[in-house]
């Protein structure tokens, strides 16, 4: 078939279909001097090569190999997500904080845990001295959980969640309040990260040891896939690699290396691959270079999908590479913060170019501390003005057959595979990791890129070149020291009022069952409805899973 | 010929950013020094246990969770009761600029925020670690 066959084809059956279910934004979509805008451009030719050529690298939207997108009209239909990450002291603040955010026209909630809570620690603990609250919310028992979505409606926002080592503590808490709101959890909608391999690798929240963490990674997955069919049970993360200090290729590649050990990790454990694939999301970092950022994103898109078919059969709703993304925290400067919002810009429109189904967009003050309620203003009003004044949300992957981008989204595809290729020689990502292969590639990219600023070679704007001098920062935010305090105080009440029969009864059951081979979500949200405490719970599971001690790769 | 200068670079509390701890330590160890980097999550005993036991020059404390006005005191403190407050101790991350003062009346000789540049930090520890 010619290129126009395909894409009456295209139109008639595939494009048409999603419109009736999806549609567009406005009934008609122009320029400035009143020509319609089409859904779609593609090359005018008739030659048989050309199109089979443009079939097997870029083919439609929709369709495999989903390098111009995952959905035929991408965001002629529907703008993406726009989810800022937020939350920080206790719930009630958190709340507070998220309300304020949902009224400011965002649409779907990202929430902060404090590293406590990512790690497992109850506030109480020695360990979480002066970490309380600071980088997120501190959750310690349901009850935490209830005030922070006191008002916030399970049904009708959808919740995406930075958790890891402590996701199915978390994942059953969200499942008990929707409970208690009388929200069903099939009809629950949201993400937890639950990717711990790039803990070990670049991000640090790990707390048991690879093997167990990847089977309590495949509980998830199953447990989801029967009970929570809607969640996202896993947000396979490059962003971390990447802020670590990885280029575009690796952040693309070890991503997927990351991906393709819980595909296999899941199928040994008795999943069939379409179970549980569908639900796989990924997370990548969106920097200023803005056409090799969207080529990635597109090279991203296709090799994952030709992945999914080649190596495990698998069929079109699993080959599909859906992710969020987030401008990249480590191109900020605290020098000159002002200019980190065009960055941001910038970084929006690779991310939306790239064709990302969510986007978090950094405040200007990030380098500085956690951010000023102005400051996520303007970062949600970044998004906004991309959506809805630049035009490039009208027709769907607009950059493509740029020679430029078409170059560079082969490329990084090509290089990326080949890592791939020799990861799998290692044994695969989880031995890969094991033997820091993975942590040296990154911090060989990460050295180089720092040297090359420090020498000048790289210019980043206010850092090294175009400098001034600058009063510090006003007005930057500062938490309350006495959220610890308050926070242990809540857990005294809550130990005081539950049942602590059901308690040590329940917590035996998560004991047992991270011991045996049973899924352990079932016990664990029997514990959490028992007011457990997330330190309890993690506590259980350490105590068969042992702690994860991390090799110094210097 | 001089001894080498002995640098513990470590992380307390609990976050993950290990970037510029990591490129700190490889850019003291390229400058000649000899460096020892604890790895993430270190408690201020462990680090000021570490520092004793291996005899260095300087402590570099690394922390970006904000747990910092709590954290670096303490490892001051300690080190002053195992009478080692001669190890020069400096720290770096994101530490707002109205938290400096504090920290340097606690013990922290130096706080280096994001833009320092290596050779700063080099030049640092160069004029002030005690032979």
């Amino acid at each position: 078939m010619s290129i126009q066959e395909e894409a009456a084809r295209w139109y008639n059956q595939v494009y048409r279909k999603s419109v009736e279910k999806f549609p567009e934004r406005k009934p008609r979509f122009s320029t400035s001097f009143g020509e319609e805008i089409a859904p779609l451009y593609y090359p005018q030719t008739e030659s048989e090569e050309a199109s089979r050529l443009y079939m097997e690298k870029l083919g439609f939207p929709g369709e495999y190999p989903y390098t111009r997108g995952v959905q035929p009209t991408m965001y002629r239909s529907r703008l993406w997500t726009m989810r800022q990450y937020a939350g920080f002291g206790t719930a009630a603040e958190a709340n507070r904080r998220f309300k304020y955010l949902l009224e400011q026209g965002q649409t779907g909630l990202s929430i902060a845990f404090d590293l406590p809570t990512q790690i497992g620690y109850d506030s109480d603990h020695p360990m979480s001295d002066g970490e309380v609250g600071r980088v997120g919310v501190a959750i310690d028992t349901l009850r935490d959980m209830e005030c922070l979505f006191e008002g916030i409606p399970l049904d009708k926002v959808s919740t995406s969640m930075t958790i890891n080592t402590t996701a199915s503590i978390l994942l059953a808490m969200v499942i008990a309040v929707a409970e208690k709101q009388g929200v069903s959890p099939a009809a629950l909608e949201g993400t937890i990260q639950n990717d711990i391999l790039k803990e070990y690798i670049a991000r640090g929240t790990y707390r048991f040891p690879p093997k167990p963490s990847m089977r309590l990674i495949t509980d998830i997955l199953a447990y989801c896939s029967k009970e929570v069919p809607k969640w996202n049970s896993i947000s396979i993360s490059g962003y971390h690699i990447r802020e670590a200090g990885s280029n575009a290729v690796q952040e693309v590649a070890f991503t997927l290396a990351d991906g393709l050990a819980y595909v296999e990790a899941a199928i040994k454990a008795g999943l069939a691959v379409d179970s549980f694939a569908p639900r796989l999301s990924f997370f990548f970092a969106a920097h200023n270079n803005l056409l090799e950022e969207v080529a990635k994103f597109r090279a991203a898109r296709r090799l994952w999908a030709k992945i999914m078919k080649d190596r495990f059969n698998a069929g079109s709703k699993s080959q599909v590479m859906r992710f969020h993304t987030q401008t990249a925290g480590s191109t900020l400067t605290a020098q000159q913060p002002d200019n980190n919002i065009v960055r941001v810009a910038i970084q929006t429109l690779a991310a939306v170019l790239g064709g990302t189904q969510s986007l978090h967009t950094n405040s200007r003050d990030e380098a500085l501390s956690l951010p000023a309620e102005d400051s996520v203003r303007i970062a949600l009003r970044t998004q906004q003005i991309v959506a809805y004044e630049s035009g490039v949300a009208d027709t769907v992957d607009p950059l493509a057959g740029s020679y430029a981008v078409e170059h560079l989204t082969d490329l990084i595809e090509e290089k990326a595979a080949a890592y791939i290729d020799q990861i799998d020689e290692l044994g695969g990502m989880v031995e890969a990791i094991e033997s820091g292969y993975v942590q040296r590639e990154i911090q060989k990219s990460s050295y180089q890129v720092q040297k090359a600023i420090e020498s000048g070679e790289m210019v980043v704007v206010g850092l090294n070149k175009f400098q001034m001098e600058e009063e510090p920062p006003e007005n930057i935010m500062r938490l309350d020291p006495a959220i610890q305090e308050a926070q242990i105080a809540s857990i005294r009440i809550v130990k005081a009022e539950r049942d602590e029969r059901e308690v040590k009864r329940t917590l035996a059951a998560v004991r047992a069952a991270a011991a045996s081979t049973e899924n352990l979500m079932p016990p664990i949200l029997a514990a959490v409805k028992a007011y457990a405490t997330l330190g309890e719970i993690v506590d259980e599971m350490k105590a068969v899973f042992g702690e994860h001690k991390e090799t110094i790769i210097l | 010929m001089e001894e080498k200068i002995r640098v513990l670079i470590a992380k307390p509390g609990l976050d993950g950013h290990d970037r510029g701890a990591k490129f700190i330590a490889q850019a003291l160890r390229d400058a000649g020094m000899e460096v020892i980097y604890t790895g993430l999550r270190q408690t201020p005993a462990s680090i000021v246990a570490t520092a004793i036991q291996e005899d260095v020059d300087a402590i570099g404390l690394s922390i970006l969770s904000g747990a910092h006005n709590t954290l670096l005191p303490r490892v001051a403190q300690l080190l002053k009761e195992k009478g080692a407050e001669d190890i020069l101790l400096f720290g770096g991350g994101v530490i707002p600029a109205e938290d400096i003062p504090y920290l340097k009346e606690h013990g922290i000789k130096e706080v280096f925020t994001p833009g320092a540049s290596s050779s700063e930090i080099i030049e640092f520890i160069r004029t002030h670690v005690r032979r």
